[in-house]
């Protein structure tokens, strides 16, 4: 719509006029934010224009600007191998497990906080399981080291004794154990955390319903399945399909600290974080490394966008954006 | 009558009993192993009560403790720094973006949200700080990376002050004829001392823990923070065991930690998060709520 010859021409210049003296006036909002763009600009949005080099072949001595272009061959070369497979696959299927089953384990623990009406008890609860997520990979590393350690592990030297295996397992090489002790190790460190974001959500529902249904004779349990999981449902769907979004993402200190970055394990311990990570500090390719990291940012980008999409369908509210 | 019934509460409390231990008993199991006694260890292995006491790896470590304090004071300076810088800048972008009068506001808004959208990955960021602005093995590239670890703490930091200023109470401080500066120092930080403390908390547990950073961009030991430099030893001792035969390891051994230092050096580098985590939990619970509710 045109409006200009509507507003009588002093009129106009009166509001150039006082929008130029509000940009002056505000130009200190600007200047904060410079720190922060700044710090943007060299962490997010360079890198963005780095991806250019997965379609380069990497000449240091070359430089990366003079670097050859190859198009698509780092690419072919990642998804010819099985490489590309195994750290997809890993990644979609931990995760897809750590979102049911993570998910189903810290609300359990976020319904039974809720019972506990005890005020010191329960503070000293929360307090204990949200420590493991307080903890950094690298100490967990030797916590798991100290269980799982060949020679000198609680579980080859006391354990599995008991259950009649004196030779103990060699654990860092015997790949099939790894989707057993990471999915425990995940849960140790996040169950607790994700357990005091429902027990947020739980103390959002108003006592009265619960009030109404006691005076009606209802259980607690019945309490829980009437009341409680069909309010804290849409939470749970929201918090679920976030998590959905960003499974192309593992864990990095997981998978690469905890098994300690042992190469005979790749099958059930490489994603595409560790990959990336490989290929940069030595022991891959980094063009394909390079790729992969391209790889994974697009389908983890379109993922993002759908999954909100959809969350912002059925509640605006709860959006990402 | 009480609406609870007796049994899932004791259902509850045994199971949140038995999660509580199992959160626990891993340190107890670190803690242990490093107060047992060397050749105790050899024949029977880490075990939750020491067989044999001894405290020679606190001592050994004791005498050669200037590696980890260096990296003590290089983890506490990266946290303290980075923590206060991080804050500031979040607090000094967030605060703009939560007012309407704001030039390009929508834009720098998206600037900011893209970013936490999508990035180049690890390759390209690791050429930009190491090849471009020449990090590499300076004490920048453990701080400056994690500045604003992503834009999800502006966001969180907004949200937080547009729901807790008043336009109004700003509007009047402009009347009075109080400049921006002036607002963000009377008004604005004393409103968001708590949303900062949240933030400052979360970040300087981020800078902390972070072992990313110091694996990528420092090969010079002598920046290694305390997470560098167990995941160091860590790594060095999983090399002899993955790498030579036993035969050979025995001499190799002799010069690396042994089995009890190696624990001792782990339960040093968790203990001052574990001594403080009781006068900080209850934050940091109310953090982990805070951003369950606002995110």
């Amino acid at each position: 719509m045109n409006q200009v010859p509507l507003v009588s021409q002093p009129m106009a210049l009166q509001k150039a006029k006082k929008k130029k003296n509000n940009y002056l006036k505000h130009s200190p909002l600007l200047i904060m934010m410079i720190p922060a763009l700044l710090y943007l600009l060299i962490n997010s949005y360079l890198p963005m224009f780095g991806i250019v080099i997965a379609f380069k072949d990497i000449n240091f001595a070359k430089g990366i600007l003079q670097s050859d272009w190859v198009g698509m061959a780092n690419f072919e070369y990642l998804f010819k191998t099985s490489d590309a497979y195994i750290i997809t696959r890993n990644t979609i299927l931990y995760n897809l497990l750590f979102i049911v089953l993570g998910t189903i384990l810290s609300f359990s623990a976020a319904i039974m906080l809720n019972e506990i009406k005890n005020k010191v008890l329960l503070r000293t609860f929360q307090a204990v399981i949200t420590m493991p997520h307080l903890i950094s990979w690298v100490i967990i590393s030797y916590l798991v080291y100290a269980f799982l350690s060949p020679d000198t592990g609680f579980m080859n030297h006391t354990v599995m004794p008991m259950l009649g295996n004196e030779d103990g397992i060699s654990w860092y090489t015997e790949a099939k154990h790894w989707p057993v002790i990471l999915s425990l190790v995940d849960f140790w460190k996040t169950v607790g955390y994700g357990s005091i974001v429902y027990f947020a959500a739980l103390l959002g529902i108003n006592e009265e319903y619960y009030e109404a249904a006691r005076i009606d004779g209802a259980s607690r349990m019945k309490q829980i399945f009437n009341i409680t999981i069909p309010l804290i449902a849409p939470v749970i769907i929201m918090l679920m399909l976030l998590r959905l979004g960003r499974i192309f993402y593992s864990d990095f200190g997981l998978f690469y600290q905890v098994p300690l970055n042992s190469g005979a394990l790749f099958n059930a311990t490489a994603t595409i974080d560790t990959y990336v990570f490989n290929g940069l500090l030595g022991s891959g390719d980094m063009g394909m490394s390079a790729a992969a990291g391209v790889y994974q940012s697009i389908v983890g980008f379109i993922l993002v966008i759908t999954v909100n999409y959809f969350v912002r369908r059925k509640n605006k509210d709860s959006a990402l954006f | 009558m009480k609406n609870e019934s007796p049994v899932l509460t004791w259902f509850s409390f045994i199971t949140l009993l038995l999660f509580s231990i199992a959160c626990i008993m891993p340190f107890i199991l670190l803690i242990s192993a490093s107060l047992t006694d060397q050749s105790s260890i050899i024949v029977d292995g880490y075990s939750f009560v020491p067989n044999v006491f001894s405290t020679s790896a606190y001592e050994f470590l004791m005498s050669r403790g200037s590696d980890i304090f260096r990296a003590y004071g290089i983890s506490v300076f990266i946290t303290v720094f980075g923590t206060v810088v991080g804050v500031a800048i979040t607090l000094l972008i967030a605060y703009p973006l939560s007012r309407k009068v704001t030039p390009h506001r929508s834009l720098i808004l998206f600037i900011v949200f893209f970013s936490i959208l999508f990035n180049g990955g690890l390759v390209p960021t690791y050429l930009i700080y190491a090849q471009f602005l020449e990090m590499k093995n300076t004490i920048w590239a453990l701080i400056i990376p994690g500045l604003l670890t992503n834009g999800y703490y502006i966001m969180l930091m907004r949200v937080f002050l547009q729901g807790s200023m008043e336009p109004a109470l700003i509007e009047s401080a402009e009347l009075d004829g109080a400049n921006e500066y002036r607002i963000l120092w009377h008004i604005v930080i004393p409103l968001s001392t708590s949303v900062m403390a949240t933030i400052g908390l979360f970040t300087a547990i981020m800078y902390w823990n972070d072992w990313t950073n110091g694996m990528v961009y420092i090969t010079d030991p002598s920046l290694f923070s305390i997470q560098n430099l167990l995941q160091r030893i860590m790594q060095d001792v999983q090399f002899i065991v993955t790498n030579l035969d036993s035969s050979n390891a025995g001499s190799a051994l002799q010069e690396m930690p042994s089995d009890t230092v190696k624990m001792a050096i782990a339960v040093i580098g968790s203990l001052p998060i574990l001594l403080a985590y009781p006068f900080f939990q209850k934050y940091f619970i109310k953090g982990i709520m805070f951003g369950a509710v606002k995110g």
